[in-house]
C-alpha cells in the first residue's frame, strides 16, 4: 500500500489491523506521533491528512491508502524549525513533551480551519464568513489536546503568537 | 482485534453486496468508535466494508430542505453555508460535540450509528446485556451518573451519545436508507430503539442495510434555533443533558415548536409532550418550565442521576427562554 507521508512516497504491507499511528511509529520508525490514550481521547497522535488534522490511533491506515500524511518530523523545512515550533520553544509550550507533536499538528490544521472559516461551538454568529481566533476560540479550538503537566498557558500563547488574531499569516 | 477483511466499494449497491456476504460484516466511516470498540473487542466483525467514499455531498433544495450524504464529514456538515443560516440547531450541535479532530474523521452515518460511552459496555469485567445479552446490567446499581433518566429499562439504563442526532430528532429528519431488500426511508425518530428487554438492538435497520442520506424537510422558523449541551468540563466531553430547539412566537403566543433532548435516553429523545403543551400557549418563562416539566414527569432517576431531571427542566427553559427573548 502506498503513502506520501512528509512529501515522500512511502510503501509499506502491514496487517489490517493496524492504526495509521502504529504503521508511522512500528513500521516507518517515525517516532514523533505519540501514542498516549489510543482511544481519541488525548490528541497525542494527531497527525495532519491532507491538510486536516486527525487521531491517527483511531485510524486504520489501509483507509487512508494515497494520501499525504504530515506528521511532526515534517514540519520543519530546510533546517529551520517551523515558526510554531519556535513559538513552542520561546513560550514554554511544554514540560515533558510528550503532547507536543499532537499539540504541533493540531494547531496547524486548526489555523487551516480557521482560515477556511470553519465556525465552532462558540462562534455567536453563524452566518458570517470569517472567524477571529481570540483567545476562547482557540482554547474551544485545541480542546482535543491534552497536556498533563498543564503547559496550557504556553501552548496557547505559542498558538497566538504563531496564528492568532493578531499575528499575520 | 480480530482479523477482519476490507473492501472500499466505489457503489453503494457494490457495498450492500459485499456486506451482505457476512452475517458479521460492519460498514465502516471515520471509524472513530468501531476501530475502538473492535480493539476493546466488544465489537468483533470479520469483513469491513469502507463506505466513506459514498454517498457524498449536501444538496440545498429550492423549497428550504437540505439532503446531507452520510458519508458527508462531521465538520463539512457543520461549516456549510445552507446548514449554517437553515438550521443553525444542526452546525452547533455537531460542533459542541467531539474534538475537531474527530469531526473532521466521523461521517452522518457513522454519528448516528455510534454506540453508547456507558463505561460499564465497554468494561468487559462488568455485565453488559448490551454487550453480551442476557447477562445482566451492572450500571443500573453501579456508578450510573451518566445514564438515563427516561425510557431505560432494567435490562439497560445506558444513553445514546450523539449531540447531531438531537438536532436531526428535533427536525423532523428523515433517514434513506438501502439494502439487499432495496430503498426505503425512515424518521430519525423511529430509527433508534428504546432498550426493552433487547438492548443489543439499538435500531430499526434490516441486517445489511445502508445509511445512504439524511433529509431535512424544509422548516423556515429553523432559521432560528440553537443546541445547548451541558457536561462536565467545558470541552470534549459527552452531554449530561443537551437540548435542541427551534421555536416560532408570534404576538407572544407560540405557532410551533421543536424541540428535542440529549443525554437522558437510549436515544435522541424528541419532547412531544413538551411540545404540545407549548403550541399555542405563551411564550413565557412559565409556560417554557411548564412544558419541560410535563416531559419530565415520567422520568426515573437511578442512584447516581436523579440531578438531570432538573438540569434538563432548566436547560430547556433557558434555551426556549433564549431563542425567544422571553423575561427570565
Amino acid at each position: 500500500m502506498r503513502f506520501t507521508i512528509n512529501g515522500r512516497d512511502v510503501e509499506a504491507e502491514f496487517d489490517l489491523r493496524t492504526s495509521l499511528l502504529d504503521l508511522l511509529r512500528e513500521h516507518l520508525h517515525l517516532t514523533g506521533s505519540k501514542k498516549g490514550c489510543n482511544q481519541g481521547a488525548c490528541g497525542a497522535c494527531t497527525v495532519l491528512v491532507d491538510g486536516e488534522r486527525i487521531n491517527s490511533c483511531l485510524a486504520l491506515a489501509v483507509q487512508y491508502q494515497g494520501r499525504s500524511i504530515l506528521t511532526v518530523e515534517g514540519l520543519s523545512a530546510g533546517g529551520e524549525l517551523h515558526p510554531l515550533q519556535r513559538a513552542f520553544v520561546e513560550h514554554d509550550g511544554f514540560q515533558c513533551g510528550y503532547c507536543t507533536p499532537g499539540q504541533l499538528c493540531s494547531a496547524i490544521g486548526m489555523a487551516g480551519e480557521v482560515d477556511r472559516g470553519i465556525p465552532s461551538v462558540l462562534t455567536a454568529d453563524l452566518s458570517r464568513e470569517t472567524v477571529v481566533l481570540d483567545y476562547d476560540e482557540l482554547r474551544e479550538r485545541m480542546s482535543g489536546n491534552l497536556c498533563r503537566c498543564g503547559a496550557y498557558n504556553g501552548i496557547v500563547a505559542a498558538i497566538t503568537e504563531t496564528f492568532g488574531a493578531e499575528a499575520t499569516r | 482485534m480480530n482479523p477482519f477483511s476490507y473492501e472500499r466499494p466505489e457503489t453503494v449497491p457494490d457495498a450492500v453486496r459485499l456486506a451482505a456476504a457476512s452475517a458479521r460484516a460492519r460498514y465502516l466511516g471515520g471509524g472513530t468508535n468501531l476501530v475502538d470498540l473492535m480493539r476493546e473487542t466488544v465489537e468483533r466483525p470479520d469483513a469491513l466494508v469502507d463506505v466513506t467514499g459514498l454517498s457524498q455531498g449536501i444538496e440545498a433544495r429550492g423549497d428550504g430542505g437540505l439532503v446531507i450524504g452520510a458519508g458527508v464529514r462531521n465538520t463539512a456538515v457543520a461549516a456549510d453555508r445552507a446548514v449554517r443560516t437553515r438550521f443553525p440547531v444542526l452546525s452547533r450541535a455537531i460542533l459542541a460535540g467531539a474534538s475537531g479532530q474527530i469531526r473532521n474523521m466521523a461521517t452522518v452515518g457513522g454519528n448516528i450509528m455510534q454506540r453508547t460511552r456507558c463505561t460499564y459496555f465497554y468494561d468487559d469485567a462488568a455485565r453488559c446485556n448490551k454487550r453480551a445479552p442476557g447477562a445482566g446490567c451492572d450500571a443500573v446499581d453501579g456508578f450510573n451518573r451518566i445514564h438515563a433518566v427516561l425510557g431505560a429499562s432494567p435490562a439497560c439504563v445506558a444513553t445514546h451519545p450523539s449531540d447531531m442526532c438531537v438536532a436531526l430528532a428535533a427536525l423532523d429528519a428523515v433517514v434513506h436508507l438501502d439494502g439487499p431488500v432495496g430503498r426505503r426511508s425512515i424518521p430519525l425518530t423511529d430509527l433508534h430503539r428504546l432498550p426493552g428487554d433487547r438492548p443489543d438492538i439499538e435500531t430499526e435497520l434490516a441486517p445489511g442495510e445502508l445509511i445512504t442520506a439524511v433529509e431535512l424537510p424544509p422548516l423556515a422558523f429553523a432559521a432560528r434555533s440553537t443546541y445547548r449541551k451541558v457536561r462536565d468540563r467545558a470541552s470534549y466531553a459527552f452531554a449530561l443533558v443537551s437540548v435542541g430547539a427551534a421555536i416560532d412566537v408570534q404576538d407572544g403566543m407560540v405557532r410551533d415548536v421543536r424541540l428535542a433532548l440529549g443525554g437522558v435516553a437510549h436515544k435522541p429523545w424528541r419532547a412531544w409532550k413538551a411540545e404540545a403543551a407549548l403550541r399555542g400557549g405563551p411564550a413565557t418563562e412559565a409556560s417554557f418550565r411548564h412544558a419541560a416539566e410535563t416531559e419530565l414527569a415520567d422520568a426515573a432517576p437511578l442512584s447516581h442521576n436523579a440531578f438531570k431531571i432538573d438540569l434538563a427542566v432548566r436547560t430547556v427553559t433557558a434555551v426556549l427562554s433564549e431563542l425567544t427573548g422571553a423575561a427570565a
